[in-house]
């Protein structure tokens, strides 16, 4: 089985690694370089709990092997912020009571920040359409998509510098 | 559940996809991957070597010439989906890019692997016959042209020969006097369709001059529905013509030959199909502007 060096930048830092052809970019990014944002869950790409940002855009990382992702940004749930404060997507979850678990959230979330990068005004449906990728066995997705209407206007009124 | 071990190379050209190709002739194509990498990681699929053809910057891209769009096989759902131009010209086809899985897939699953696979449940073979596309195969001996009508034979089943790549595909504008929809009933986790109906219809003001109406999902493969096109042609948008012409949607088709899995019965399939068939029309109707529900 061929090996393969890679260099993914995640969340801002490059890292060299080698992987095995067969490795997986949820494994590579969970296993290798230590970012346990994304999930595993499903192994059939059905769930989105391993949702990330790979050369802004969301796509499954378990459908994804790692070696087609060399030389790409990667964004992982733990690039949103520094750290210390919440992305509007994050606090609006979290006031809005959008997960229970967590398990499906940094998909979930990964997701909504491309929907609101390409429709900043989404109605519900729009909202539930554009999740379709990502299964919740929590919460039944009303909250969830209270939450991202919540982050939208968050994030809507940020840009127009409003209260 | 992780793949099996497998060799993998990549080529920058369509040149070098062949050279590997010969090089490793038990090797399968990757480029988006959403087909193949989850029959791999299942088990289903063992593959020793896999040439990934993802970056060629030849197989990219939509080009909008003088009444035909061209789609580089490379191109994925939702820069199709994405493509106001093609939505304009071949609603059908751009329809049923949008309908693709979900928003993760269509930034990775591209045109070309879904049309040389040819998953039974797919949303592109329908939408391809219906828009009268022309795919364009190449191999060793340059390139030929195979209609949409004549590239899809069974299961997972095309006209793509071994050593054969599909290198783009070609579709005529409809005018300005036609339109198109596609519908689907998706399966619920993995959206794939358990019927799906793309209908693309010619009118004369409100009157149907001719239609190209196919289905995937309900056979092993997209198969056109000569009896709604008959049944449409020449009638005024209606209701009630949208539902005479649907009923006989599973006319032509062998009933022990549809499919039927744990996720619908063959039976339930054929009720599917007349009910998405009218909504395909329906649904082209609304869209063309010449009539409303």
């Amino acid at each position: 089985m061929t090996e393969h060096d890679i260099t993914l930048t995640v969340n801002g830092t490059d890292h060299d690694l080698t992987v095995d052809a067969r490795t997986l970019l949820v494994h590579a990014l969970r296993d290798e370089l230590g970012y346990t944002g994304p999930n595993v869950g499903c192994e059939s790409t059905m769930c989105g709990a391993c949702t990330v940002h790979l050369d802004d855009r969301a796509v499954k990382s378990c459908t994804v092997l790692a070696v087609q992702a060399d030389g790409a940004d990667i964004t992982t749930i733990e690039g949103l912020t520094d750290g210390s404060t919440l992305h509007p997507i994050q606090e609006s979850f979290r006031e809005e009571h959008g997960l229970q678990c967590g398990y499906c959230t940094p998909g979930m979330i990964m997701t909504t920040k491309q929907l609101l990068a390409d429709n900043p005004d989404p109605d519900r449906e729009e909202i539930r359409e554009a999740l379709e990728g990502n299964i919740c066995r929590c919460t039944g997705y009303q909250n969830i998509v209270n939450a991202v209407e919540t982050a939208s206007s968050k994030m809507g009124a940020a840009a127009e510098g409003g209260d | 559940m992780f793949p099996g071990e497998f060799d993998y190379y990549a080529a920058d050209s369509v040149a070098e996809a062949f050279d590997l190709l010969d090089d490793h002739p038990e090797a399968e194509l990757i480029a988006g991957g959403h087909s193949l990498l989850p029959t791999m990681k299942s088990g289903l699929a063992n593959p020793d070597a896999l040439v990934d053809i993802s970056r060629i910057d030849d197989l990219q891209g939509i080009d909008h010439g003088d009444g035909v769009t061209t789609i580089g096989a490379g191109t994925n759902y939702a820069a199709i989906a994405d493509d106001d131009t093609l939505w304009e010209n071949v609603p059908v086809f751009a329809e049923a890019a949008s309908e693709v899985g979900d928003v993760q897939v269509r930034n990775r699953g591209t045109i070309g692997g879904n049309l040389a696979h040819s998953d039974p449940a797919s949303d592109l073979p329908a939408a391809a016959i219906a828009a009268d596309a022309t795919i364009v195969v190449q191999g060793a001996d340059g390139e030929r042209e195979v209609s949409a009508d004549d590239f899809f034979f069974g299961m997972y089943m095309t006209d793509v020969q071994e050593g054969e790549l599909l290198t783009r595909v070609e579709f005529p504008h409809q005018g300005a006097d036609a339109t198109g929809a596609y519908v689907k009933k998706p399966s619920p986790a993995s959206g794939y369709a358990m019927v799906g109906v793309a209908a693309a219809l010619e009118l004369d003001g409100d009157t149907v001059e001719s239609a190209r109406v196919a289905a995937n999902g309900v056979m092993d493969h997209a198969v056109r529905l000569d009896p709604v096109e008959e049944a449409i042609a020449g009638e005024t948008l209606s209701e009630d013509a949208f539902e005479d012409a649907a009923a006989d949607a599973a006319a032509d088709l062998d009933e022990a030959m549809m499919m039927d899995d744990i996720q619908a019965s063959s039976e339930f399939r054929a009720q599917l199909l007349s009910v998405y068939a009218q909504r395909a029309l329906e649904s082209a109707a609304e869209r063309s502007g010449a009539w409303s529900a």
